[in-house]
């Protein structure tokens, strides 16, 4: 389903009320946030504060102890990890986890969205369609003079982009990012910073980032989370001059 | 001149180690051994298919199984129970107080043919059920298991718990299964002597011929998609659910596929033996299959293949003139493979003897074709092929 198919001012993202529980302690409490179509969205918050388990919970790794998860109008907390992904969620990790033992062409070509079933695997063939989506990806992420090498011999900042590769050819409406630019080196950083603002061109992004100029450069708008619950919520502006996000994330 | 992609393959690399073993399995041991140690060599060659199976689900897809005796002897007690069944004719069978039941049957005070033997007096169904049963039974394991994401250590012990049941259940139900001593005094197949030496002969060349179903099967399996799927799913299987794909169901094919392997493999152990029972398919047995495909080598079907036939031709030449020393020699090789050379012998193959034939292939090539500049704006039907994936590799550095 297209984002044009939605009538406007529908949300192509809604989390309500979202709870889990980890042996009584709430890693997530009562969450309730929105997103728009097209719309990037930073999530930002101290550690602890529950963001990468919110972005577990939105993409099936984690069950939610209670709430609900709207993703264009299906329910995603009923569903299985993979038919969360063939909905239209693409999640990356905070560690680069790609398939080491493959070639870069072959871990694009494993996220290539067709032949997921076990027999589609099995008659799935190579053809051109496949190559050229391949090789357009891989010129996206900067790494199409490297697609014959084993991942395991790519950089920390080649993998990072191998794996936002993958979830770009899986052609997902929502691509959520975990610190896409931890660990990175400075020239590295801007190349993602570049490679992001293409992708929020014609994707809607939920992200995790600590690196405030990067949060500024990228973000429409900043949810901040501390102890499970939403602190604050609007513009870059607007959260840093939130008193209660400098007592408890930024620092006076 | 036009090659055709087949005979392509079979001057490729890859292929020539194909024929290499044809060569060897269907050449060199028939005219260099007589028929008893031919016959040997089939029956180390049915383990082959087990470890074939161990290669795709443990080396590839990092399943442990330390249960494959379990399916290796469901499929070899399927055609025991065929044989005996037509050994077991009212006629040779008339000294008995109910005639025409296995002999064994008799002996344990059973009066007529239990209802889940009667289907093996068709060889049709006995067929479908030397592949059917393990794997029906690898797809109810894998099912219970992979959906509840039991893995790793956790499903080893279960498959090797299931193999020490599987054990104790036969000999337990000694009336219906032939007990501790398996069924034996299997004479025919439909009519055609198999204890002759022209049968085992003939017997042999079946069991080649099968081998080499089963490589090319798990073959093309590696070189398609799933081939990749499997190996991806190996180290990072969150990935893979998260590319959208349901892991288990992955996981529960290839258990399953392992089982059918083994399967096959039991039932020409059967045929080649002429007999079938308990201790073939137990504990030791099982983890004796995982040691063949770990020495062969357990990312390489071919190694697993050579794996099986050392081992077995090692276990027999140590038992014939030290019995009481192959559990050590055993335990010894187990634990060098483990410690000096985990990818078994096709790593060693790939990091010693490849880079020689590399020189030497590189220096022919280099004579016969004069420097050819490359095309630019190669036709789109060959771009495809261009990223061949990478069958059997593994980098040396990792262990």
């Amino acid at each position: 389903m297209s984002a044009a198919k939605r009538k406007n001012g529908d949300f192509l993202l809604a989390v309500e009320g979202l709870t889990v529980s980890f042996d009584g302690f709430k890693a997530v409490d009562d969450l309730s946030f929105y997103l728009d179509p097209q719309e990037i969205r930073v999530i930002i918050g101290p550690n602890g504060a529950g963001k990468t388990t919110v972005l577990d919970l939105i993409c099936g790794k984690t069950k939610a102890t209670s709430g609900s998860i709207k993703f264009a109008g299906k329910e995603l907390t009923k569903l299985k990890e993979h038919q969360i992904v063939h909905a239209g969620v693409g999640r990356k990790f905070q560690t680069p986890s790609v398939f080491e033992d493959l070639t870069v062409f072959e871990n694009l070509e494993v996220s290539y969205p067709q032949g997921h079933s076990v027999m589609g695997a099995l008659a799935f063939k190579r053809d051109l369609a496949v190559v050229e989506e391949v090789e357009a990806v891989a010129k996206k992420i900067f790494l199409d003079d490297l697609l014959d090498q084993p991942a395991a011999l790519l950089s920390h900042g080649q993998k990072q982009w191998l794996e936002i590769g993958m979830l770009l050819i899986q052609k997902p409406e929502l691509i959520m990012l975990d610190e896409p630019v931890a660990g990175m080196s400075v020239a590295e950083r801007q190349k993602t910073a570049e490679l992001l603002k293409m992708i929020t061109k014609d994707h809607t992004v939920l992200v995790i980032e600590h690196d405030m100029q990067f949060v500024g450069d990228i973000a429409d708008r900043v949810t901040v989370m501390h102890q499970g619950k939403v602190l604050s919520e609007g513009s870059i502006e607007h959260v840093k001059a939130d008193p209660k996000v400098i007592e408890v994330y930024l620092g006076h | 001149m036009k090659q055709s992609p087949i005979l392509k393959w079979f001057v490729s690399r890859e292929g020539l180690y194909y024929l290499a073993l044809a060569l060897l399995l269907v050449v060199i041991l028939p005219v260099a051994l007589d028929s008893f140690r031919l016959n040997m060599v089939g029956k180390y060659l049915t383990y082959a298919f087990v470890a074939i199976g161990l290669v795709m689900c443990w080396g590839k897809a990092g399943i442990l199984s330390l249960g494959q005796g379990v399916f290796f002897g469901l499929g070899g007690y399927c055609m025991a129970m065929y044989l005996k069944l037509e050994a077991s004719t009212p006629e040779a069978t008339s000294i008995q107080s109910t005639p025409g039941i296995p002999d064994f049957m008799d002996w344990n005070q059973i009066t007529a043919l239990p209802w889940f033997w009667e289907p093996f007096n068709s060889f049709a169904f006995t067929l479908l059920a030397v592949i059917g049963v393990p794997v029906l039974l690898a797809f109810i394991i894998g099912f219970a298991m992979f959906t509840r994401r039991v893995g790793g250590v956790y499903f080893a012990i279960i498959t090797q718990a299931i193999a020490a049941i599987l054990t104790i259940l036969i000999i337990g139900q000694q009336g219906f299964t032939g007990g501790i001593n398996g069924i034996t005094d299997l004479r025919t197949l439909m009519g055609w002597e198999i204890r002759t030496d022209e049968a085992k002969n003939a017997l042999y060349f079946v069991t080649v011929a099968m081998l080499f179903v089963c490589l090319f099967t798990a073959r093309l399996i590696q070189q398609r998609k799933l081939g990749r799927i499997l190996v991806a799913m190996n180290a990072q299987e969150n990935r893979v659910r998260f590319s959208g794909y349901d892991v288990a169901a992955f996981k529960i094919f290839v258990f399953c596929l392992a089982a059918a392997f083994a399967g096959i493999g039991g039932a020409l152990f059967t045929l080649s033996v002429g007999f079938m029972s308990p201790s073939f398919i137990g504990i030791v047995a099982s983890i004796e299959m995982v040691i063949f495909c770990a020495l062969g080598g357990r990312l390489s079907i071919l190694g697993a293949v050579y794996g099986a036939l050392l081992v077995n031709a090692a276990k027999s030449g140590f038992s014939e003139s030290f019995p009481e020393l192959w559990p050590f020699a055993m335990g010894a090789l187990f634990i060098g493979v483990v410690l000096a050379f985990p990818n078994g012998l096709a790593g060693l193959y790939q990091t010693y003897v490849m880079p020689l034939e590399d020189r030497l292939f590189k220096r022919k090539k280099a004579e016969a074709t004069p420097a050819v500049a490359p095309v630019a704006g190669k036709p789109n039907a060959e771009k495809a092929k261009d990223y061949d994936p990478m069958i059997d590799h593994y980098s040396p550095e990792k262990s």
